[in-house]
């Protein structure tokens, strides 16, 4: 199905109907003489959320920071929705951030420059913005953090805030670059659980990265793989099973379902549904799509590839 | 041979910067290695109070200048650098400037002592230094010379060092002890601001010629020596402020370490493979 | 009443070296007060150093070439600044190094310029004018350049306010917001560069870091938010420089050579006393 043996990615298309958040369509990047991306597709709905997932070094941040414009792309397109202040804006909370804990800035003085960050001159107070900022630090469970320093708040209080930060521009997509990576156990569930809500109250498209699954389970509607700059998308039991996996990988990919959890274990030995030789001599796994799934033929029997099934 | 140059009264600064010269070096090497820009800095800074009291009291500089480094060691081991450039740190600093300054301008000749005191006053060795200063330097060459190893591993790698039983914060100690040795001796001759570029300046530039520790140590002592006696020489003929010399010099011995390491280390074409011995593939 | 008298000498108020001393010391505090908060909390105190050790060159030139010390301040640090720009960032040690040496060939050139004034000119104490300030030296025409330079730095500084902030707090969130980086850090430099110069000539320059930094490390030990921040910092730099005007004047009567102590180091010693009790007592600011 491919052209020049390049493999593209898979991608369902998203449910019709909805609005689009993001689309990205064939992305490929390249740094320094890398491939990183390899003809990436897949959409976010508004008011869904999506996962991204992949190992360390799958290119997720390189994903997520294309998408933002910080990366140049090296061929094929991202549209992104105008946010509700007429202007392209994207709610972005990066990996890693780590905040002095001597920084003279409040809680909600963070959140009020993710709003009005970019504009010159000294801020005026209004009321307005305060209320704003209130109502947005309620919709984070922060409120009783308003007027406490930033930097002496504890890692999931400092992603909650970073959150409401992030949607202070009121933006229709939401970014966020392995958010759940330092939380403990239960700041991970309740900030994956905060983003469901956040997804579906505000109308937001929500695009979070981890390399780890099973947090996101319950709040998550669809997924993007990625592994070794492809991707697959769908809905998570599309996309998360062995033969699907196994194709994207190019390596053997177990998926075990125990008490509603899922480990995605990937094994040594190459897969059948992959290659022998080299592995970009490949012939290209059909993409599963959403309407197959039902009624249609499964996917590993759409799978391409010599003396298959 | 200039008259004067090597008179009787320029004796004790010809043997004094000397001495002085090639422990900076060795001292350096170390301050360089250690990344102790910060130290290096501070220790003078706080030298050149002591020798603004001196001078109030009329006590003899160089003790000023010795004790008060003394001083800036103690308090440096003490609390340490928590964080290279700590605002606190720097607020003492300039409140110990602030003091010299203080000291000076209650001595009768402020501007002049200013001047000599900052910028280096090679005219102003008396020969009743050269005994202590002599000793200072021998001493200290010793105790680089006797624990060159487990400064190196301390400086490269605390952990490993703490590993083979280096106390690292011991070298700690005696780094700065050294550093302040040094201190004491330069000051009066190349003043308090230019001592960091006598300590930094020569051994930054050994490093980028070559990577084997003990030849940086002797370049760098070899470039200090140079740069003091032809500083010396020119502040003699022209009266010029020998601080000048002496940071002029060092930036040019850096500069000109960078261009060396930069061709070095160019892109040179790769030589072809050869094949060795019989069929081997 | 006594007391009042003590310390607010007679004729005080009416030395006219003493007024143009407060307003260039209010100035100058009001100045370094937004941009030292900035350069504190983003860690470039020692880029603050080095500016202002850097500007000792420009000094002594000024007093060589017979110009204006205010005008070779500003000069050199805005050469600084432009380097450093232009420069750019490197690995953290080899920075120091480079910075280091470059600083110590600028002293030295300093040490050069400063004795051909002396020779060239007989002018004695150029050293201690450039090096450890002359406040009351500093006549009133200049006043005006002052307050041009001290408004133009104050102007750059709120124009890009909310972007520097936010690159400050973190360059990811920065840059997300899409902020022209470029721009910005050169506004802040530029601003950093007129405070160190203002700064310099107030109190010398290789003392300067401390009205820069000294009141602004206090003020984040006192407040919370940025603005209240600026504000604290301005307050206490104002106090200092005022204050250390006001026992400079006093000192005039103080053994042991009834010439005056010098201002700088009343000013010094005030911004670090002034750090120091912040430290102690504003420990409850930290957590809401």
């Amino acid at each position: 199905m491919t052209t020049s043996g390049e493999p593209a990615s898979s991608q369902a298309p998203a449910p019709s109907g909805e609005a689009l958040a993001l689309e990205v369509e064939d992305l490929w990047v390249r740094l320094g003489g890398h491939e990183i991306l390899r003809g990436v597709s897949f959409s976010v709905a508004a008011g869904s959320l999506t996962g991204l997932i992949g190992e360390n070094g799958a290119g997720k941040t390189t994903l997520l920071r294309a998408v933002l414009g910080l990366l140049p792309i090296s061929s094929g397109e991202v549209r992104v929705a105008r946010g509700h202040l007429g202007r392209r804006s994207i709610g972005y909370v990066p990996q890693k951030v780590v905040l002095d804990p001597d920084l003279p800035v409040r809680a909600r003085d963070l959140v009020e420059l993710g709003a009005d960050g970019r504009r010159l001159g000294i801020p005026m107070r209004s009321n307005a913005k305060r209320v704003f900022v209130d109502q947005l630090l309620q919709a984070v469970d922060a409120s009783h953090l308003a007027d406490a320093r930033v930097g002496a708040l504890s890692g999931g209080e400092q992603q909650r805030v970073l959150i409401a930060h992030a949607l202070a521009s009121l933006p229709r997509l939401l970014l966020l670059d392995e958010p759940l990576a330092s939380l403990d156990p239960r700041s991970t569930q309740e900030t994956a659980d905060l983003l469901g809500r956040i997804a579906s109250e505000r109308k937001v498209g929500v695009l979070l990265s981890t390399h780890d699954i099973n947090p996101l389970l319950p709040v998550m509607d669809r997924v993007v793989y990625l592994a070794a700059g492809r991707a697959v998308s769908g809905r998570t039991e599309e996309v998360v099973r062995s033969d699907v996996l196994s194709a994207l990988y190019r390596h053997h990919v177990d998926v075990f379902h125990a008490h509603g959890r899922v480990l995605v274990s990937v094994g040594e030995e190459q897969s059948e549904q992959g290659c022998e030789l080299d592995p970009d001599d490949c012939t290209d796994p059909e993409k599963p799509s959403g309407e197959n799934v039902a009624g249609g033929p499964s996917p590993a029997a759409a799978v391409a590839g010599p003396g298959q099934q | 041979m200039p008259s004067g140059l090597f008179s009787g009264f320029m004796v004790s600064t010809w043997l004094q910067g000397s001495i002085m010269a090639v422990v900076a070096g060795a001292v350096g090497f170390f301050v360089v290695l250690r990344g102790s820009s910060f130290e290096a800095h501070a220790i003078p800074q706080g030298a050149f109070t002591g020798a603004a009291g001196a001078a109030l009291i009329g006590a003899n500089t160089l003790l000023g200048v010795g004790t008060f480094s003394l001083l800036g060691v103690v308090a440096i081991a003490r609390w340490g650098r928590r964080g290279q450039h700590d605002v606190v740190t720097a607020l003492w600093l300039v409140t110990l400037l602030g003091i010299g300054s203080l000291f000076l301008s209650l001595s009768t000749e402020y501007a002049d002592q200013t001047f000599s005191l900052l910028f280096g006053e090679p005219l102003a060795v008396s020969s009743s230094d050269l005994l202590p200063t002599a000793l200072l330097g021998a001493g200290c060459i010793t105790v680089v010379i006797v624990l060159f190893r487990p400064l190196m591993l301390s400086s490269i790698a605390p952990e490993l060092a703490s590993a083979r039983g280096i106390r690292p914060a011991r070298v700690e100690v005696l780094f700065l002890l050294a550093v302040g040795v040094v201190t004491t001796m330069a000051l009066p001759v190349v003043g308090a601001l230019l001592v960091f570029s006598l300590m930094i300046g020569p051994p930054a530039t050994a490093r980028f010629v070559t990577d084997r520790p003990v030849r940086a140590m002797a370049i760098s002592g070899v470039l200090g020596l140079v740069t003091v006696w032809v500083s010396i020489t020119a502040s003699f003929w022209s009266n010029w402020p020998i601080g000048f010399f002496v940071g002029t010099f060092a930036f040019v011995w850096y500069v000109m370490g960078r261009c060396v390491a930069r061709w070095r280390t160019r892109p040179r074409p790769v030589a072809p493979l050869e094949l060795a011995g019989a069929g081997s593939r | 009443m006594s007391v009042l008298h003590a310390i607010f000498q007679p004729g005080l108020f009416s030395n006219s070296s003493v007024q143009d001393a407060a307003v260039l010391g209010a100035v100058v505090a009001l100045v370094c007060a937004p941009v030292g908060v900035f350069t504190v909390v983003r860690g470039q105190s020692f880029a603050g150093h080095a500016f202002a050790d850097v500007t000792a060159t420009g000094g002594s030139a000024a007093f060589l070439l017979g110009v204006s010390p205010l005008l070779g301040f500003v000069v050199m640090a805005l050469a600084g600044a432009s380097a450093t720009e232009l420069l750019g960032a490197e690995r953290q040690r080899g920075r120091d190094l480079v910075t280091g040496v470059v600083l110590g060939a600028g002293l030295g050139l300093s040490a050069l310029l400063l004795y051909l004034t002396t020779t060239t000119q007989s002018t004695t104490g150029a050293a201690v004018t450039v090096l450890f300030g002359s406040i009351f030296a500093v006549s009133t025409s200049t006043l005006p350049l002052v307050i041009g330079f001290g408004a133009s730095a104050l102007f750059l500084v709120g124009l890009v306010y909310r972007p520097l902030l936010l690159s400050s707090i973190n360059p990811d969130l920065a840059s997300a917001q899409g902020l022209g980086r470029r721009v910005v850090g050169l506004a802040y430099m530029v601003a950093l560069a007129l405070s160190v110069a203002l700064s310099a000539l107030t109190i010398g320059a290789i003392l300067s870091t401390a009205l820069l930094i000294g009141p602004a490390a206090a003020a984040l030990r006192l407040a919370k938010s940025p603005g209240r921040a600026i504000a604290w910092a301005a307050l206490i730099g104002v106090a200092a420089t005022w204050a250390g005007i006001v026992l400079a004047y006093d000192s005039y009567n103080w053994p042991p050579a009834q010439q005056g102590w010098p201002v700088s180091f009343f000013v010094v010693s005030l911004v670090l006393a002034a750090y120091l009790l912040a430290q102690l007592t504003g420990r409850r600011a930290r957590r809401a």
